[in-house]
């Protein structure tokens, strides 16, 4: 295939993307479907040995190289001469590729929320510890502690238990009378309920914890204990890794930029996945974090509809529209409670890129105020960790981002700017 | 099943899977400083995809590349603690 | 606080030392700022404290300012960044080399340090710059700054000496009073509009435009580049009014980032970015300090030069009505002439003699015509 014009882009090859890929190979259109990671599966269904994973998504991998979709993995989105125009980091390489559509399924990034010692090495998001450990990170026999919120916990445990690690706690944040609401809807969802099952029983004799979380971290050169509320108590244990987070957020840097507008902290769309973007959709949880379920349908959604099929869009609007609730129910039952936030006292740092203190800023700002005052946002990151703390703990605007992203070199990126475009192809 | 290739990390070659992740492997050989920051501080990973940069070491000489969207290659040159 | 002496709308660079400056001089003083400090073309800007010397009076300004930042220096935060690092001023051949000579003159003349640099020199003051160069004018009073915490810094003095600060968003301004968004009317002796290129809505007829300009920071590296680095080539640049343009602009900040700039353009005030300019401004600078290659580009951004017709800025009384005054206009020197900006007015305002020549700033002086936008 060309690679420099395709009919369908699409930006990240989890379940939402791979949905959204399919739907449009199937109706003959040309697809190219990107993704930073070195795999496709996105961060759900990451892996290495594809045998390791769940049959859903084996299924939906297979279908989209069935289909004809073109797969581009370690490719990062820098910038976009228009909306769907993106300029590309294939590893040292850039391109640019134009394409009639755009469908954004750039899934969702975990919230961290500041607290004393979370920038020390072994500390890391709950996500982000099951993304190391399937990138090869061997934990057997590591002092682990779990400590977050949400449906997510869950299989990052049993990862962690089958990889062979010593799990400590595992701790949510949430009472187990906040979470009645969600468990009572879930009950009719008989796969949530097995998945639930199966991974309670990979998780074995940890102790599980509600009303719980991490009050601190210790070290110097990396975590060695970390200091727990257990409901009414307080608890210091030795570990080595410290993985903690609170909950997820949309990742909308690239919808940023190409001028998307938000619906909060999600990528705003409409009934068929548009984007305020003509020529851009969005899929998945960058449009709210709902669950793969949800986003296997909306990447079907918008498949079809930039081949010019708005089947979809109609016959699966109501399932949508659960898809959307569930997600309401997630957002609203696991919401970080203000003790997290009370944690962040002034001498913990905020922005981590820049190394900001939260005593340095004022609540009542703005993120561009704190930006330009303060320089938190500054960095490399262009907020994607600061950003979503700060809305959390102050209410303020999700960031802007400006071009490039990926931080390119300024003689890779000074290249592709100067590059002519390309003739549309014949 | 992967092969195994050789990395050097800060000077010292490792045996290392083909197509682990960089972060991962620096990891589990121990490396707790991938960068510090403006006070010299440790760093290292915190999200496990490419969103936070804590995770920048120098790699065959480009620095700033982020170890945790990088699969490992035989002959790979890693510097951590920039 | 009763009716001020002097409502200043803007609190950018400019309108924060004029309030500090009116302050200090006992006036009451209320500033009207619909974001927040440096929100505007402050926090956009280079922070480069720059001399020039386009014109006698142009020249006159900068070095009465630039006396006035080194005077304050001293009493400045690290977040102010403040770095006396100086100016080179590159000559790419024999003419240039000519040009630098002739401006080392007049700066030595006007009392200001300068020196000529062959190409030995320049090499061994910037080893970062590519050989080929025929050499360079170095000016070592030259500095650089982080604007938006100055801003913010310098209100909160003015505030301290009984300045007010007020959030709010003026619509319409006339002698002795402005109107705000929310239906509010401010009354003082006097008002001065320093809201950069915003002035003109606030001021019909202000013979000001918005001109575009480009930047791009990187990552923390070792030190590389030692001064800001600007081509002579971008003084001919910088005043025409039509087309766009870009000049090699390099500036090291105090954090271990490089700054690139520049460019200009009139595009009213779209945001941009305009990315084909913004590579020939990448490649320009690539060409002078090739190690930039190398370096990462976190973001770039752009802002908006309040620029006139004949390249000074505005300042003083708009017409007869001496309560109606303007400070802006300074198109690439806002930063720098901000506190000299502020002297004229505090002049104007107290009737106290001017420290400089004010007449070539009358915002209703006789300007060229201006030409038709590209």
């Amino acid at each position: 295939m060309n690679r420099s014009h395709v009919d369908v882009l699409v930006v990240g090859a989890g379940p939402a993307g791979l949905a959204a890929a399919t739907a449009a190979a199937d109706r003959g259109r040309r697809v190219l479907v990107l993704d930073q990671a070195p795999e496709v599966g996105g961060q759900i269904w990451r892996h290495r040995d594809p045998a390791t994973l769940p049959e859903s998504a084996r299924a939906a991998i297979i279908r989209a190289r069935a289909s004809g979709v073109v797969f581009a993995t370690g490719a990062t989105v820098l910038d976009a001469a228009s909306p769907t125009e993106l300029v590309i980091a294939f590893g040292p390489r850039t391109d640019r590729v134009r394409a009639d559509t755009v469908i954004l399924a750039t899934g969702a990034v975990e919230r961290f929320l500041p607290f004393p010692g979370w920038t020390l090495p072994g500390v890391v998001g709950v996500g982000g510890l099951q993304a190391l450990v399937k990138g090869g990170l061997s934990v057997r026999g590591q002092r682990i502690v779990v400590a977050g919120t949400g449906p997510l916990l869950y299989p990052v445990a049993a990862t962690l238990a089958k990889a062979g690690a010593t799990l400590l706690a595992v701790l949510e944040q949430r009472t187990l009378g906040d979470l009645v609401p969600f468990a009572r809807s879930t009950l009719g969802d008989l796969a949530k309920v097995r998945d639930a099952i199966r991974y309670r029983a990979a998780i074995g004799r940890t102790p599980f914890h509600h009303d719980a979380w991490v009050l601190a971290a210790h070290g110097s050169q990396r975590v060695r204990e970390v200091v727990l509320r257990l409901g009414s108590r307080e608890t210091t244990i030795a570990c080595d890794w410290v993985a903690t987070a609170a909950g997820l957020v949309p990742r909308t840097d690239l919808a940023r930029l190409l001028g998307c507008a938000l619906d909060g902290e999600a990528v705003q769309v409409d009934a068929a996945q548009r984007t305020t973007v003509p020529g851009v959709l969005a899929v998945g949880e960058c449009t709210g974090v709902k669950g793969e379920a949800a986003g296997m349908l909306e990447g079907e959604i918008a498949g079809a509809a930039a081949a010019g099929d708005d089947g979809p869009a109609r016959t699966l609007a109501r399932r949508r529209a659960q898809g959307i609730a569930f997600g309401d129910l997630l957002a609203e039952t696991f919401a970080p409670r203000a003790e997290l936030l009370a944690r962040a006292t002034p001498d913990v740092l905020l922005c981590r890129c820049e190394d900001v203190p939260v005593g340095a800023v004022e609540p009542a700002w703005t993120a561009r105020q704190a930006k330009l005052w303060t320089r938190v946002g500054m960095g490399a990151c262009q907020g994607a960790v600061c950003g979503p703390a700060c809305t959390t703990m102050f209410g303020w605007e999700v960031p802007q981002v400006r071009a490039p992203l990926g931080t390119p070199t300024c003689g890779a990126w000074h290249a592709q700017l100067t590059t002519p475009t390309d003739p549309p192809a014949a | 099943m992967n092969r195994d290739v050789t990395i050097t990390i800060d000077g010292v070659p490792r045996r290392v899977v083909e197509g682990d992740l960089l972060a991962a492997v620096l990891l589990s050989h121990d490396v707790t400083t991938f960068r510090r920051d403006t006070h010299e501080r440790p760093r290292a990973p915190l999200c496990g995809m490419g969103t936070c940069y804590e995770c920048r070491v120098t790699v065959d000489g480009v620095s700033s590349v982020r170890a945790c969207l990088l699969p490992v290659r035989d002959g790979m040159r890693v510097e951590t603690g920039r | 606080m009763s009716r001020p002496d002097v409502l200043i709308v803007g609190a950018g660079m400019v309108g924060a030392w004029t309030a500090l400056v009116l302050a200090e001089q006992g006036l009451r003083v209320r500033v009207l700022e619909r974001q927040f400090a440096g929100a505007g073309s402050t926090g956009a800007a280079m922070g480069h404290l720059v001399v020039m010397d386009d014109s006698p009076a142009q020249l006159a300004l900068c070095r009465h300012a630039m006396a006035r930042w080194q005077a304050i220096a001293p009493s400045l935060p690290a977040s102010a960044e403040y770095d006396s690092a100086g100016t080179l001023w590159l000559a790419a051949d024999d003419a240039e080399m000519a040009e630098a000579t002739r401006k080392a003159a007049v700066y030595r003349e006007a009392g200001l340090a300068a020196e000529v640099l062959d190409a030995a020199g320049l090499r061994d003051a910037e080893p970062a710059v590519a050989p080929g160069l025929a050499g360079a004018l170095r000016v070592p009073g030259d500095a650089i700054c982080y604007p938006p915490t100055i801003a913010k810094l310098l209100l909160e003095r003015a505030v301290a000496r009984g300045a007010e600060v007020i959030a709010d968003d003026v619509i319409r301004a006339e002698g002795g009073a402005v109107h705000t968004a929310n239906g509010t009317r401010h009354e003082a002796a006097h008002v001065v509009i320093a809201a950069g290129p915003h002035s003109s809505a606030l001021v019909p007829g202000l013979p000001l435009v918005p001109r575009r300009g480009h930047l791009a920071i990187t990552e923390r590296a070792p030190r590389i580049v030692r001064h800001q680095l600007v081509e002579l080539g971008y003084l001919h640049s910088a005043h025409t009014l039509g087309g766009a343009s870009v000049a090699f602009n390099v500036q090291p900040r105090t954090t271990g980032q490089l700054l690139v700039g520049s460019s200009r353009e009139l595009v009213g005030f779209d945001p941009g970015p305009n990315r084909a300019l913004l590579g020939m401004m990448l490649e320009r600078a690539i060409a002078r300090v090739p190690l930039l290659a190398r370096l990462r580009v976190l973001r770039t951004w752009t802002g908006f030069r309040p620029a006139t017709p004949d390249a000074l800025p505005l300042i003083g009384a708009w017409g007869d009505d001496a309560r109606l005054l303007v400070a802006t206009g300074h198109e690439g020197l806002g930063i720098t002439l901000a506190p000299a900006t502020a002297d004229l007015i505090a002049a104007q305002v107290t009737g106290r003699a001017a420290p400089v020549d004010p007449t070539p700033f009358a915002p209703t002086r006789a300007m060229p015509a201006v030409e038709a936008h590209s």
